[in-house]
């Protein structure tokens, strides 16, 4: 393409609700969403390792469910609810179950993969509340973390379930 | 890295995305659910000029249940599929193979015609419209046509669909009564690509071997049908020695061998893989005849 236009990228104004906010700013179509969290909105929670599917340190809930940001484009997201690791917590004086889970059994040392993690295992325990062990190495599954050997956060799930059904009980 | 310019396109129905690809011919692609074309344009392997993404198109994120098909729309996305009771009722092949499609985060955004159309050797859903004889459906501006399985997979990674064509779903076929099935994989870790997949099917008329038949996953460059029937047919499923069956996979398979397994390694496991399938198979299909 010789026309000099043609090399200016198309710009486009983009909205997400995140977190329950709707946020707006205009970026280019092939803005991932893991970037326009990070970069445009300064979301930074979401991290980004791979960023072709592997490592899971990019999920975040698309309408409750757990996606790979980094394989969908900002533009694409509009029209759905995104919940991304600081929208978590129920307020700023609690953390959520699972974040409370994490601290509680040094679910993690660097703190990477994390906020990954906190996504997965949020969406996978309100489709199966009491996980068993088995169940609960097969919902990391699809995330790696470098840190930890697993085995801390395998505990993190089990107890995330415990601290859930505690709340709902002290409630 | 990050993909290279493009210009996105966000049709709202079939009409409106064959009209796009048919303007902006090969430079144009379908995006659906990204989870493999995404990865190739974050790595720059491919640069598309014109994404025509499909995700706000209506209509097809249904799934229905006939006599003979298990139909699917082009935005069914695999845990859907997956989850769902009529389809697994209708073809129980389906959620056994969807289990070992990727994880979880992956199934909730890829979809099961997308990753037909991708066309990928390494894929189960390829192997599994395969063996059920099924059809891709797909519209262009010219019109519509519906492709059988055997001819729509051309090679790794190339299917028989032209410039300007969509897939607008696919129908998985259903198999007959007394028919068992099976699948299983051998993977590094649950949900990564296979070193090796086999799905079977196994029908039973009053105790006796009917039809055998088999596909594969990662060992053959296209999902062809290995028909087992001829060795197999008019025997008590009683009497039957599967591991026989072995070694007619590890003759029909073509596998490459890589960083994580050598040829040899994954022509072993298809060998294992399929008695173990075929045993099932037939355990299932025969107590589905005592009920
Ligand atoms: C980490 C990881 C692991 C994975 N593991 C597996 C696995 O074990 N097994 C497996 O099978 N898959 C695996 N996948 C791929 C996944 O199943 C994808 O969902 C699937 O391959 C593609 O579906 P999609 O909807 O995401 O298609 P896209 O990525 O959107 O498209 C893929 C290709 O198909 C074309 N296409 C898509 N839909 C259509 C359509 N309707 N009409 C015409 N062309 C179309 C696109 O143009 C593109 O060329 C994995 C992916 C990742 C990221
Ligand atoms: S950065 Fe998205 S999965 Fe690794
Ligand atoms: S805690 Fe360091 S990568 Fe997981």
């Amino acid at each position: 393409m010789t026309d000099t236009t043609s090399t200016v990228e198309q710009q486009l104004e983009i909205t997400l609700r995140v977190n329950g906010v709707a946020r707006t700013a205009t970026a280019p179509a092939r803005r991932l969403l893991s970037d326009f969290l990070r970069h445009d909105l300064r979301l930074t929670g979401t991290h980004v390792g791979c960023e072709h599917g592997v490592c899971g340190a990019c999920t975040v809930l698309v309408d409750g469910q757990p996606m790979r940001s980094c394989l969908m484009f900002a533009v694409t997201a509009q029209d759905h609810e995104i919940t991304t690791v600081e929208g978590l917590a129920p307020d700023a004086e609690q953390m959520s179950p699972v974040q409370q889970a994490f601290t509680e059994c040094h679910g993690l040392q660097c703190g990477f993969c994390t906020p990954g993690f906190l996504t997965t295992i949020t969406a996978y325990l309100q489709e199966n509340p009491d996980p068993t062990e088995a169940e609960a190495r097969e919902c990391i599954s699809g995330n790696l973390c470098r840190c930890t050997g697993y085995q801390n956060i395998v505990k993190s799930v089990l107890r995330a379930a415990e601290i859930t059904h505690e709340r709902e009980a002290g409630a | 890295m990050k993909p290279s310019p493009f210009v996105h396109h966000a049709p709202r129905s079939v009409a409106e995305a064959v009209a796009v690809l048919a303007e902006v011919g090969h430079d144009g692609k379908v995006l659906a659910g990204g989870q493999s074309l995404i990865p190739i344009l974050n790595m720059r392997l491919a640069a598309p000029g014109h994404l025509v993404d499909i995700n706000r198109v209506a209509g097809l994120d249904t799934v229905e249940v006939t006599d003979d098909a298990v139909r699917i729309g082009a935005l069914v996305r695999h845990a859907l599929l997956e989850r769902h009771d009529g389809a697994f009722a209708a073809n129980p092949l389906l959620r056994q193979a969807l289990r070992n499609v990727a994880h979880p985060a992956i199934r909730n955004r890829g979809t099961t015609t997308g990753s037909i159309a991708h066309a990928d050797p390494s894929g189960e859903m390829p192997a599994v419209l395969a063996l059920t004889q099924g059809y891709v459906e797909a519209a262009s501006a010219a019109g519509t046509r519906e492709i059988a399985a055997a001819d729509f997979f051309l090679g790794p990674l190339e299917s028989c669909l032209t410039e300007g064509e969509m897939a607008t779903g696919v129908r998985f076929g259903r198999f007959p009564a007394g028919t068992g099935t099976a699948f299983a994989e051998s993977a590094r870790r649950h949900g990564d690509y296979a070193l090796a997949g086999v799905a079977a099917a196994v029908t039973l008329t009053d105790g006796v071997v009917t039809s055998v038949r088999a596909s594969f996953v990662s060992v053959t460059p296209t999902p062809d049908v290995l028909d087992l029937t001829e060795a197999f047919a008019g025997r008590e499923v009683a009497d039957v020695d599967w591991v026989k069956a072995a070694e007619m996979a590890r003759d029909h398979v073509d596998p490459d061998g890589d960083i994580h397994a050598t040829a040899d390694y994954r022509r072993m496991l298809a060998g294992v893989l399929t008695t173990r399938v075929l045993t099932e198979a037939a355990a299932t299909a025969l107590e589905g005849q005592s009920r």
